[in-house]
């Protein structure tokens, strides 16, 4: 290498470091810097102002103690089972029908796909108004001549998670549908000859051959599903601000609630930092399945 | 396959089909079902937008309008009520828009930086960093929310659209330096190679380039960041004053406001006019708008 080349790899190379900077400064000081400084806190008795007086664990004892928070974990683990099974199961199914060579295929999933393209806030609002006891589809039926009918869900304690999930899975399955539909793109014509040929019923292909092969398809829906799960909250908001009374309260609305409304800023630090070991239980599984055994590129 | 010619036959060229056979049929019958669920609520959002208060008091909330009216959608526009003021949605919407055009602007100009120097430069532990973003990625917002506010406050940020502006280009950070990392790194390396050879620099590959070259991922990255940003209501709620409140936050206030009496038909066009502009999106783009959200499937 000539001294003039080298000279001038040197810049080059000084330009991409110089061009990393703003990379480099929001992975130190957002995304490990503020996580770090979340946990540390969560052990102090920071009240309005952060404050640096260690109280150990006390914060979590009263998080665990609290109702509110227990009804919110408990919100978001029925929330979040309910979610992960109906998105893959209806998300696969659309996905398969809409692979057996119909008509309008381009019509249908652009129908499945739309709502994702709406926020939550929107999401919400629509399905508090279909939900309406006074005006939406209890009214409707009940004018059809069903007098007793009774579909009240987003203003009773019990049901009220299924109106949430109903508008969730109403956004959501459009995206699980389109990975699982590129997924099955994906799979070799000759399996489905193959199958045909040994005279294979075509929901045992399904089940029995096509699932498993498309294993990282499910990971990779899986992975996006709960993250999202764990990040509900401009939903409940929306659709039913957490009532009635505590009954679709869930864990983000706690930390905010607590964050910009109680002014207990070591309760919120305290529950943030147990959404985050929640997470962390979701990406060492996939990190390992993703980058473990194989080397990457 | 010649060995199985025996048990069954292949035809050529098409199947003809004469009728419908009853397995389609069935598939046909679920897919409409289906079709039903995702189209009733935008049905009824139009509906109820087109209807007069009294006509919504008396009538089922599926029935076509009788007597079409537009004023809900003016007065969701320009005099609906937020909790304290009385000018409709369009604050908010010229907000969402102040708040949208530099936070993509900026978030997809560093991010194609970032995945451009990964991709290309390969410097020394830039790997680490990038590694950090991607798993960073997965931590809840909450447990990074309150250290931003005080970074932002000690710049002096805090409440407003610059504060903002940063916050959606830190968030959409991980996901796009993915986006354009892959992207770049399906480049043939001969091209930058030649290019080095030629003795262009850093940002005169860039420029000339790549950039040139990776329109079709930028017009992704455009498509997924616009729908992001203007979806986003956590970020608007807690970085920005209410009179810099983005057309989500508003559009909450309006409809969840517990003051008045509730004019359905105008929360619905409110609705609808803040779902416009990411269905807009959605119906342009088409096949690219799928691209974009498959992005996060995007392998590393």
């Amino acid at each position: 290498m000539s001294k003039v080349a080298f000279r001038r790899w040197r810049l080059g190379n000084a330009s991409a470091l110089a061009a990393s900077i703003p990379m480099v400064l929001t992975a130190l000081v957002v995304y490990l810097g503020c996580t770090l400084w979340t946990i540390g806190y969560s052990f102090t008795n920071s009240r309005l102002l952060p404050n640096a007086e260690w109280t150990g664990l006390s914060q979590y004892r009263r998080l665990w103690t609290t109702r509110r928070w227990l009804i919110s974990i408990e919100n978001l683990a029925i929330y979040g089972a309910m979610m992960l099974v109906l998105s893959l199961v209806l998300g696969f199914v659309l996905a398969a029908m809409l692979d057996r060579k119909i008509r309008f295929e381009n019509t249908f999933r652009a129908i499945f796909l739309y709502p994702y393209a709406l926020s939550f806030i929107v999401t919400g609002l629509v399905w508090q108004w279909l939900l309406n006891p006074e005006f939406g589809i209890q009214r409707f039926v009940r004018e059809l001549g069903l007098a007793d009918f009774s579909f009240d869900p987003l203003y009773s304690p019990q049901l009220v998670l299924i109106g949430v999930i109903a508008a969730a899975l109403w956004h959501g399955i459009g995206l699980v549908m389109c990975l699982m539909l590129a997924g099955l793109r994906g799979i070799d014509e000759d399996i489905w000859k193959a199958t045909r040929v040994d005279g294979i019923s075509t929901w045992k292909t399904y089940l029995f051959i096509i699932l498993p092969m498309m294993r990282n398809v499910f990971v990779t829906a899986l992975v996006l599903i709960t993250s999202g799960i764990i990040k509900l909250y401009d939903l409940i908001i929306a659709q039913t601000g957490g009532g009635p009374g505590l009954s679709s309260e869930v864990p983000a609305k706690y930390v905010f609630d607590y964050l910009f409304q109680s002014q207990n800023l070591g309760q919120a630090f305290a529950a943030s930092t147990m959404m985050l070991v929640a997470v962390t239980f979701v990406i060492i599984p996939w990190a390992i399945l993703e980058f473990g055994g194989k080397k990457r590129a | 396959m010649p060995d199985h010619s025996i048990s069954r036959v292949e035809p050529r060229g098409p199947r003809p089909q004469r009728f419908i056979s009853r397995d389609k049929l069935f598939l046909y019958g679920v897919l409409i079902v289906f079709a039903i669920y995702y189209l009733l609520p935008l049905y009824v959002m139009i509906v109820t937008s087109l209807k007069g208060m009294p006509e919504i008091r008396l009538g089922n909330i599926f029935a076509p309008p009788v007597e079409i009216t537009f004023q809900p959608w003016l007065d969701a526009w320009s005099s609906t009520c937020t909790g304290l003021t009385c000018e409709g949605l369009s604050r908010g919407f010229f907000n969402s828009v102040k708040i949208t055009v530099p936070s993509v602007i900026l978030s997809i100009l560093i991010a194609s930086i970032n995945g451009y120097a990964l991709a290309n430069w390969r410097i020394k532990g830039a790997d680490v960093f990038f590694t950090i973003l991607i798993v960073g990625a997965f931590i809840p917002y909450q447990v990074m929310i309150y250290p931003i506010v005080i970074l932002l406050r000690e710049l002096g940020l805090y409440g407003s659209l610059t504060g903002l502006t940063l916050v959606h280009t830190v968030f959409g950070m991980p996901i796009l330096t993915l986006l354009f990392r892959n992207y770049f790194s399906s480049i043939p390396e001969e091209l930058f190679k030649a290019a080095r050879v030629d003795g262009a620099g850093f940002w005169g590959i860039y420029l000339k380039i790549m950039l040139p070259m990776a329109l079709p991922i930028f017009t992704v990255a455009v498509i997924l960041q616009v729908t992001g940003i203007w979806n986003d209501f956590l970020f608007g709620v807690i970085f920005t004053r209410p009179e810099n409140y983005p057309m989500t936050v508003q559009l909450n206030n309006i409809v969840n406001s517990v003051q008045g009496v509730k004019e359905y038909n105008i929360n619905m066009a409110a609705t609808l006019l803040t779902g416009l502009v990411p269905l807009a999106i959605y119906f342009l783009s088409g096949k690219l708008f799928v691209r974009g959200i498959a992005a996060g499937a995007v392998k590393g």
